[in-house]
């Protein structure tokens, strides 16, 4: 245990966020934005001071909650990927909220938009929560925070859909959460404990003497099809093209690239943390997790080429990200599990640019997503265009961008596992989704880039759209070129994992 | 004076109509029927062309909905069955789970003199693992901000609409207040009621009760005096600015007071809070303050739904 003061930082970012949400309740709306911006660059800068300390020191820290020690009371901890997760949630639900703020501006009410900052706020700190927690009940109240302002953000445009998409959000995501929560009481009533390191004793322990084994299995499937549900794999994802696309710009983003990997992440944690990940690579849940992964890879991008709105297909494309995710973690060994967390940072970082271009090519169109009105559309609005491209060819697996790096670590990861069906499997999936990705992606950017004829040129002054768009756009870069780097990164993060 | 002298004047001679662009004439109104009634038609006309397709899509329809409700049925009752088979297979509580006790065995013996209260749930939910129960009351803070954007009205769930609506029906169903029955029986109940709320509040290190329990009996008080007064009495009690910075000012306590005594025990420091004697109201170290936080934001929380939900006022 280091006395740097650095190590309390993990704990600051969740209990200033935690505060900001009743502040913002009592902000006007104005005040409340600020607010919310301000706040979010303290946690970046603060989030960036923990990963230069954990990188430099080269070990983790765990962090006590209170005057008890681990078995007795809560703890968080912080290694370097989670550093480096938390990071990256923060810069894009900075930019998410930064760049979307005119859409909030026009689509929620005058009077609830400090309370739409205050759900942002308490969001953040539920996803800070999620990121740093060393407790498996933890991670279960701030799922239930996540859960409500997730419904709570998309409600707040108040337009049927939205609120009809929201009430199916909600039941799916209870259902995840109540599966969730079996999962854990199932595996406290056989290990009596909460907290991660103190679990995966108990739990090596029972599985040498193969004690409980049903329960532990159990247990653990319950939890893993609540995330799943919660996340939106392959069998699961129908609720997500509704919730994404009609939700308010900022909410779109943050929902597809931060809360549903939030999720992934938590229970990545949970196999490498409570299981243990010797014990999970032996189980047959990762296999079905590679199938169901490698199958919305393909029917994703299948409902994707279907749609005839550019949100829909942008929200069915994450169906098939979210495969790629859990191909990963199922392929296994260490390149595996680097390739999925690094598809987590990369489909982030691509996914909300997406969502945040659309609407504005959309605006340009006389506010239609119809593919057939969109025509001309990346020539109207060029900036637009262009960031819409960018994070198109990213999403397709272009080189120098951050989508074809992850592709290559997961082709990488197939090769290295050892098995000849799995390589030959994820080999032709990863061949075929990339190819559906090309033709929808390439079909929407030749459909934007016809030569227009009415004339309407709009150039993007705004410099609080610029700015975050700017950011995203040179995080893809940056994961791109400094694949290697930022993988280096992860897998020292795992390291400190196990 | 005069200006409405010759609005008069004319009105006799016949050029002004005080009616015009107040009231539709019978003309406009009929008009727009005949069009609508033309456009019904066509609309019949063309789901009459289109009632082959339809008829089989709603075929479709209903064979997916068969096979739906089968495969739910089927897999509801497989995930029942495996859960209780598991459960069946699960070692018995207390005997043969030794490994379940070492966490227990300390709440349990050393719970009082580590955290002052008498209450061991108490002591565990606000001391020992603290970070949760800061988590759960934020929770509930989260769920009274969706429903206030469900419910408050704004210019766009289109409640002010129907306002004469529900004016209408306020007036049938929310005069409870003039009920002499209700307003003496509200009088003799309501303080009674808060009186045992703010026992059961104060008393959540000794015996059973606490934050969350006391505060909804106190907010049962604020909703039974709702009913009984009337909202302008209510309001004038606890207004919703009021209520708003109650919620605002309880929540802000328990987050910094517990982030100082997370800071302090992780670093190591004294945090200065006396533990007191066991068994008086003032024990239990921060047990206490956090309760009647959490009680407070309970009881606003409740009382604020009661209100959306009644006219989608906070």
């Amino acid at each position: 245990m280091t006395n740097s003061f650095i190590t309390n930082f993990p704990l600051f970012t969740i209990v200033l966020s935690l505060f900001s949400g009743p502040l913002c309740y009592m902000l006007k709306r104005r005040m409340a934005r600020y607010w919310t911006i301000g706040l979010e660059c303290g946690l970046i800068a603060m989030v960036s001071a923990v990963l230069w300390y954990t990188m430099t020191t080269g070990s983790s820290f765990t962090y006590v909650m209170g005057e008890f020690p681990a078995p007795w009371g809560n703890e968080i901890r912080a290694g370097v990927l989670e550093a480096l997760i938390a990071l990256v949630f923060l810069l894009v639900m900075l930019s998410s909220v930064i760049g979307g703020s005119k859409y909030i501006d026009i689509d929620i009410d005058e009077s609830k938009i400090n309370l739409y900052y205050t759900l942002i706020n308490l969001m953040t700190a539920a996803l800070m929560a999620m990121v740093w927690t060393n407790d498996i009940f933890t991670g279960y109240v701030f799922l239930e925070i996540l859960t409500l302002t997730s419904c709570g953000i998309l409600i707040v445009r108040e337009i049927g859909r939205t609120t009809l998409a929201a009430v199916r959000y909600m039941i799916m995501n209870l259902l995840g959460s109540g599966l969730f929560l079996l999962g854990v009481v199932l595996l406290y009533d056989v290990t009596g404990n909460l907290l991660m390191v103190p679990m995966q004793e108990e739990i090596a322990k029972l599985i040498t003497n193969s004690q409980n084994m049903m329960a532990i299995t159990m247990g653990l499937g319950i939890l893993t099809i609540g995330l799943c549900i919660k996340s939106g794999l392959f069998p699961f994802h129908y609720w997500m093209p509704d919730t994404y696309g009609w939700a308010t710009p900022t909410s779109g983003a943050v929902l597809s690239s931060l809360v549903s990997k939030c999720y992934i992440f938590l229970l990545f944690k949970i196999y490498y943390r409570v299981i243990g990940i010797e014990v999970f690579e032996q189980l047959p849940i990762r296999n079905i997790l590679l199938v169901l992964g490698l199958m919305g890879m393909v029917a994703g991008s299948v409902s994707a080429m279907r749609a005839n709105n550019i949100n829909r297909m942008v929200a069915f494309s994450s169906a098939a990200q979210i495969g790629y995710i859990y191909m990963g973690i199922g392929i296994g060994g260490k390149v595996g599990y680097t390739a999925a967390m690094f598809h987590v940072m990369a489909h982030a970082v691509t996914k909300s640019t997406l969502f945040l271009t659309t609407p504005r090519l959309s605006d340009v169109s006389g506010g239609s997503l119809l593919f057939r009105n969109l025509q001309g559309s990346g020539i109207r609005d060029r900036a637009a265009g262009v960031y819409f491209s960018v994070a198109s060819l990213s999403m397709i697996g272009i080189p120098i961008f951050a989508g074809f790096s992850s592709k290559l670590l997961f082709a990488e990861a197939a090769v290295d596992s050892g098995s000849m069906t799995k390589m030959v499997l994820v080999m032709i999936a990863l061949a075929l989704s990339s190819m559906l990705n090309a033709i929808y992606f390439i079909r929407t950017m030749i459909r934007i880039y016809q030569p227009d004829t009415t004339g309407i040129r709009v150039s993007a002054k705004r410099v609080s759209y610029q700015i975050p768009m700017i950011i995203l756009t040179v995080m893809n870069l940056a994961l791109g070129l400094f694949s290697w780097y930022f993988a280096g990164m992860i897998e020292q993060g795992l390291s400190m994992f196990g | 004076m005069s200006n409405k002298f010759a609005k008069f004047r004319n009105w006799l001679a016949g050029d002004y109509d005080p009616l015009k662009n107040v009231l539709d004439t019978d003309e406009t109104v009929s008009d727009s029927r005949e069009e609508i009634k033309k456009e019904n038609r066509k609309i019949i006309s063309e789901v009459d062309a289109e009632g082959s397709t339809r008829r089989l899509e709603k075929a479709e329809q209903r064979g997916f909905d068969l096979v739906y409700r089968v495969i739910a049925i089927v897999s509801c009752l497989l995930l029942i069955g495996v859960l209780l088979f598991t459960v069946a297979l699960l070692p018995r509580y207390g005997v043969e789970n030794p490994e379940s006790t070492t966490v227990v065995k300390r709440y349990v013996e050393s719970g009082l003199q580590e955290t002052g209260a008498i209450n061991i749930v108490a002591g565990i939910i606000l001391d020992y693992r603290a970070f949760d129960t800061l988590g759960e009351s934020h929770v509930l803070f989260t769920a009274l901000i969706c429903v206030t954007i469900l419910l408050r009205a704004d210019s766009k769930n289109l409640r002010t609409k129907y306002e004469d609506f529900y004016t209408i029906k306020q007036v049938k169903y929310h005069d409870l207040n003039k009920d002499k029955i209700i307003n003496r029986v509200g009088m003799i109940l309501v303080p009674c009621i808060f009186v045992f709320g703010i026992y059961v509040l104060l008393n959540g290190q000794n015996g059973p009760g606490g934050g969350f329990s006391g505060g909804s009996v106190m907010g049962a008080g604020l909703i039974i005096g709702t009913a009984a007064f009337g909202y302008e009495k209510m309001d004038r009690f606890i207004s919703t600015k009021t209520a708003m910075w109650i919620t605002f000012i309880s929540l802000a306590f328990y987050s910094f007071a517990k982030g100082y005594v997370f800071f302090t025990g992780a670093n190591g420091l004294d945090n200065h809070i006396p533990k007191g004697i066991p068994g008086a109201i003032l024990s239990g170290g921060l047990i206490l303050p956090l309760d009647i936080a959490v009680g407070m934001v309970v009881a606003c929380t409740m009382y604020g739904f009661y209100n959306l939900f009644r006219r989608g006022r906070t």
